[in-house]
Order: structure tokens, then C-alpha cells, then sequence
């Protein structure tokens, strides 16, 4: 009954690629089918450039969930990269007149190229001290975009980013920006499970696993790290790029610390070590933010703007409490498979 | 094959290798005994390349190791197990394998994300691979289970199993029978045997007197990181230098 020596030429990727295709894709086709209507049914803009946003977090998250939850490396500083890829979009469209389609190609390149040459160094620090470098870092670009007045307008900001347009497509509504967010953010998840699921994602794991046991396999860890850093650096900068175009004015602000925090929540929320847990925790810590927007003047009408802060450090401190691997996280989805696997083991052995 | 000359590593003011000097011939199992602390893991970590040699040199091949990174070592054609079970827990066995053979696969980075043709086709051949050096340890069947399930025999076997999938030509095994039943050691001496068949090299450290004793075809004896015998099992358990070094450090 069960199956018998003879048939184990299957491959673990078969069988994750007919589940996909059983389960799966009935649940990716609602959700895109969700997504692709939802547009259509929402009228109101609040909501519609609330999910805008989402789709920039989540691109974001998502590298960051690489980095996280697969290379075993944190970064506080993606709100670093973010901005530099905004600033880099915003100023070779905008101060160059570079065509804006082509300065949105060409803003990933900048916070990649910085993480390629920081992630040398700073990798090489573990835990704590790989926390705090990367918080350096993120503080250190923050303060160069107040500080160079010329090319970034300074803490005031910088205007006259020309509007995106696409084959001759002028991109200026939420409806559209929202299609395309979305559309990158999708392609940014097939390609992260493409990753994750090859040579080089079993690499990652075995890293997180036990570092000297990959190097014994003959996995360079230090640059496998680092190509994954890159990678993150790259799809915060894509992220940002187009939240520049789509905000159309940036500043320093939202590339601040804080907004760092932020990202490193949404990967632990959703769970680092999951695809889509990452996208869950964009959503999960974005409406979080927009209801204790709301719920805090209501009742506090005293406390100021950076409230917000502490339910995000009480948020954290309970995500790694009672879900460490997030809210996505496969120990879940472990144990609710569980008698099945049992199951299947019997047969194995009784034949 | 591996020649070690006048290696040395101290610790702070403790000598763990103290001018130790021997030779690994090809197709051969060599053990590498001694006391507790007399230096056994600590010269796995210098040929692999996780520890640096304060003096002395290691050559692999008539090539000198002095400066390469380990999974540059790893690339020449030598593993490793270890002593305190390093296995990739939440993976499953057969990736554990897998990853293994990592240096038998191309597929890079950018490749990987953009899923090319042949990446899917790659990972099946490195499965099969896996299952079949599985099945001759007698593990397929745990193929597809999660590495920290295993009980601690097979997870020792795995890691062996892991070190075999590259394709290696030497083999270091840190105290591969620690931990086994009478049986799995029997089981363990008979499959390094075969392999050596296949002209595979072995250094293992070993505690187990018996299992040592059997496998081996010679024998290096440490006491405080210098070498004090080397010689057949034969020669060795008559050698009176070892019988006091073993006898005075109360270890038997």
C-alpha cells in the first residue's frame, strides 16, 4: 500500500509542485483574482494607497525575509537602501532628466552597489554587533540625505520627481500604481520561492543550520551571505524607487530608523523563513500602524506622533514569545499534517 | 596523499599540537588516538582550514593548505564530520545529503531565482544521487523526514553519508563510533572497509579501542598534541610508550 523501495525516484519537488498545483493554485488564482477586482470594487483612495504602500513593504519584506529567515543575517538598516533607491530615482528622473522608466531600472543598482561593498565588512560581525553596524549604517544614510542639501533637497525634500510612464502610458493613479506594486510584488515572490528552492536556497538553509558544516560542503558562506544582502538592498531599492514615483515628493523621514524597525517586524510577524509571511506581516504591521493612527488620539488625545513606537516593541516582544517563526511559519502547518505523516510512515515500514 | 610536518597550534599558554608530524597514504584508514585533549579534533580544524597553524605545514596532494578558507579545502577533495553532530536539523535527510554534493552543482545565484532550464533537472539528479548513497546505508527510507527525527546512530550515519556525497578522496571522521551499539559499530567498521575498496582515504579520531583496533589499517597516537607512536594496531598495542601514556592518564 504504502510506497516501497522501488519508487523513491520521486522528488521532494514534485511533490511541492503538485500540491501547487492541486491546493495552491485554487488559493493563488482567488487571491489574484482578489487582488486584480479589488481596484475596481474600492472607492475610496485611503484604501487603495494603503495597499499601495503595502506592495512597496512587502517587495521590501520580502528581501529582508531572504536575509532573515534564510542566511540567518538581520539588517536594521533596509530603510537605508529604500531610501536610496527613492533618492536615486527621484534625482537621475528629476535633477538628470534621465527617462523615468529607466531611472526606476537604474535605482536597485545604487543601495545593491552600497550593500556590496558594506556587506564585506559588516557581515563578518555576528548577532548584536551585525545589528548595530547595520543600524550605523542606516542612522549614517539617513543623516547624508538631510545633510547633502544640493542634490537631495535636504530635510525639506526633494520635488519635481516627473510622473512614471510606461510605453507611453503616464502612470498618475492609485489604480495603476496599485496594478504595478502588486504585479513586481508577485514577480519578487516567484522568483524569492525560485531561490529558495534550488541549490542555492538548500545552501542558505544549511547556513542557518550550521556554518561550519556548509563551509565543510564547500558553500563559501561569507559570499553566499552577501549575494543575499545585495539581493535584499536591490528589492528595498526597487521598493523605493517607486514609492518615489508614486509619492511624486520625498524626504528623509520615512527612511528613518523607525521605518528599519518596521520592515525587520513585518519579516518576523509573517515569519521570516516563509515566502509569504513576509507580504502577511506588511499587511499585518501597515493596518496596525493606520488603526493606532486612529485609535491613539482617540484614546490618548495627549500622546504625541511617535507613539506608535511602543505597540511595535510590545508587538515584537509577543510575536517572539508565543510565535517565533511568525504567523506563516511551517511549524503550524507541521502539526496540522501530522497524523498524515504518521500515517505514511507506517506504510513506508510495512512494506 | 596528506602530509602533516612539525604542525603546532597553541591556545593561549596551552600547546593543543605540538610539532606533530605524520603522513596519510592513498586507499588507506588511518586512526588518530590519544587522551582526551591530546590534540585530535584540534588537527582536524588545521587541515580543514578552521583553524590556522601557529607553525608548521599541511599539504594535500603535494599542494600546501597554508591560507585557504575551508570551503575552498572542502573543494580539493576533502570532508569532514564532526564530533559534535553539526547536521542541518530542520532540513530533511535527503537535502542534507544534497547539500553534500553542493560542489557537483552549477546552478548560481541569478540563475536559481530565474529558475533557467536545467536547475529543476540538476536538483533531480542530486535527489537520486542522495537516495542512493542513502540506500546504502540502509537510510532511504528516511529520505524525506527532517533530519532532527532521526535517532542518534543514524544521525551520525547521515553526517558520514554527507561527507561521502561530494565525492571526497580523504575523509576525516571525528569519533565516528561515539555513541553507537556494539552492532552499528560493526555495521560502521564493515561500510568503511567498502569503501576503502573504492579507494577512498580515511583518517578517523576514535575514543573506541575495539572499533579502532578493527578498522584500522594504521595508527597515530597523540599525547599532549605530540606524536608519540605510529605504527600498525599489531605494533601499537605493544608499544610501551603508549600503554604509559595511556595507562598514566587513566584512560583505557
Amino acid at each position: 500500500m504504502g510506497p516501497s523501495g522501488a519508487e523513491h525516484n520521486n522528488f521532494p519537488g514534485d511533490e511541492v509542485e503538485l500540491v501547487l498545483r492541486n491546493k495552491n493554485v485554487i488559493l493563488i488564482v482567488l487571491i489574484a483574482a482578489l487582488f486584480a477586482v479589488f481596484p475596481l470594487m474600492v472607492t475610496s483612495g485611503y484604501y487603495l494607497g494603503i495597499l499601495v504602500i503595502v506592495g512597496f513593504y512587502s517587495i521590501v519584506a520580502i528581501g529582508l525575509g531572504l536575509l532573515l529567515g534564510y542566511a540567518g543575517q538581520v539588517s536594521f538598516g533596509q530603510a537605508a537602501f529604500y531610501g536610496l533607491g527613492a533618492y536615486a530615482a527621484a534625482i537621475l528622473s528629476g535633477t538628470y532628466g534621465w527617462p523615468p522608466l529607466l531611472a526606476l531600472a537604474a535605482a536597485p543598482l545604487l543601495p545593491a552597489a552600497v550593500a556590496a561593498v558594506i556587506g564585506q565588512p559588516i557581515l563578518k560581525l555576528k548577532e548584536h554587533f551585525l545589528v548595530l553596524a547595520t543600524l550605523g549604517f542606516g542612522i549614517l544614510v539617513y543623516i547624508l540625505m538631510k545633510e547633502f542639501v544640493d542634490l537631495t533637497g535636504g530635510p525639506s525634500g526633494y520635488t519635481g520627481i516627473p510622473y512614471l510612464s510606461i510605453g507611453g502610458l503616464v502612470l498618475s493613479t492609485d489604480k495603476q500604481f496599485f496594478y504595478l506594486v502588486w504585479f513586481l510584488a508577485f514577480l519578487t515572490l516567484v522568483g524569492a520561492w525560485n531561490l529558495v528552492n534550488s541549490r542555492m536556497g538548500r545552501a542558505l538553509r544549511a547556513i542557518h543550520g550550521s556554518e561550519p558544516a556548509a563551509e565543510a560542503a564547500g558553500i563559501d558562506t561569507a559570499r553566499l551571505k552577501l549575494k543575499v544582502f545585495i539581493l535584499s538592498a536591490f528589492l528595498a531599492g526597487l521598493a523605493g524607487g517607486l514609492y518615489a514615483f508614486y509619492i511624486s515628493f520625498i524626504s528623509p523621514s520615512p527612511f528613518g530608523f523607525h521605518a528599519s524597525i518596521q520592515f525587520v517586524l513585518m519579516a518576523v510577524v509573517g515569519g521570516a523563513a516563509t515566502i509569504w509571511g513576509p507580504v502577511v506581516g506588511a499587511f499585518v504591521i501597515v493596518g496596525l500602524i493606520e488603526f493606532l493612527r486612529w485609535a491613539v488620539p482617540v484614546v490618548l488625545p495627549k500622546a504625541g506622533g511617535e507613539f506608535e513606537i511602543i505597540f511595535f516593541g510590545l508587538i515584537l516582544v509577543l510575536a517572539l514569545l508565543f510565535r517565533p517563526e511568525g504567523i506563516m511559519s511551517h511549524k503550524r502547518r507541521k502539526q496540522r499534517s501530522e497524523p498524515d505523516a504518521g500515517k505514511e510512515a507506517a506504510g513506508t515500514c510495512s512494506t | 596523499m596528506l602530509d602533516v610536518r612539525d604542525l603546532t597550534k597553541n591556545f593561549g599558554g596551552l600547546v593543543a599540537v605540538n610539532r606533530a608530524s605524520f603522513s596519510v597514504n592513498a586507499g588507506e584508514i588511518l586512526a588518530v588516538i590519544g587522551p582526551n585533549g591530546a590534540g585530535k579534533t584540534t588537527i582536524f580544524n588545521l587541515i580543514t582550514g578552521m583553524l590556522t597553524p601557529d607553525e608548521g605545514e599541511i599539504r594535500f596532494q603535494g599542494r600546501p593548505l597554508a591560507g585557504l578558507k575551508p570551503h575552498q579545502i572542502a573543494r580539493l577533495g576533502i570532508s569532514r564530520t564532526f564530533q559534535n553532530l553539526e547536521l542541518f536539523r530542520a532540513m530533511t535527510v535527503a537535502e542534507n545529503v544534497m547539500v553534500g554534493a553542493y560542489t557537483k552543482g552549477k546552478t548560481g545565484f541569478v540563475r536559481a531565482i530565474l529558475r533557467r532550464p536545467g536547475t529543476t533537472a540538476g536538483d533531480r539528479k542530486r535527489y537520486g544521487e542522495a537516495l542512493e548513497l542513502l540506500r546504502a546505508v540502509n537510510m532511504a527510507e528516511y529520505a524525506d523526514e527532517p533530519a532532527e527525527s532521526l535517532p542518534f546512530g543514524l544521525q551520525r550515519l547521515l553526517e558520514i553519508a554527507r561527507a561521502l556525497a561530494a565525492g571526497p578522496q580523504l575523509v576525516l571522521l571525528d569519533e565516528p563510533a561515539a555513541g553507537l551499539n556494539a552492532g552499528e559499530s560493526q555495521a560502521l567498521v564493515a561500510f568503511l572497509r567498502r569503501l576503502r575498496e573504492q579507494n577512498l582515504t580515511f583518517v578517523l579520531v576514535e575514543h573506541d579501542m575495539a572499533t579502532v583496533m578493527d578498522v584500522a589499517d594504521r595508527i597515530v597516537v597523540l599525547n599532549f598534541g605530540s606524536v608519540i607512536a605510529e605504527g600498525t594496531p599489531a605494533e601499537i598495542r605493544s608499544n610501551p610508550e603508549v600503554i604509559r601514556a595511556y595507562l598514566g592518564e587513566d584512560e583505557s
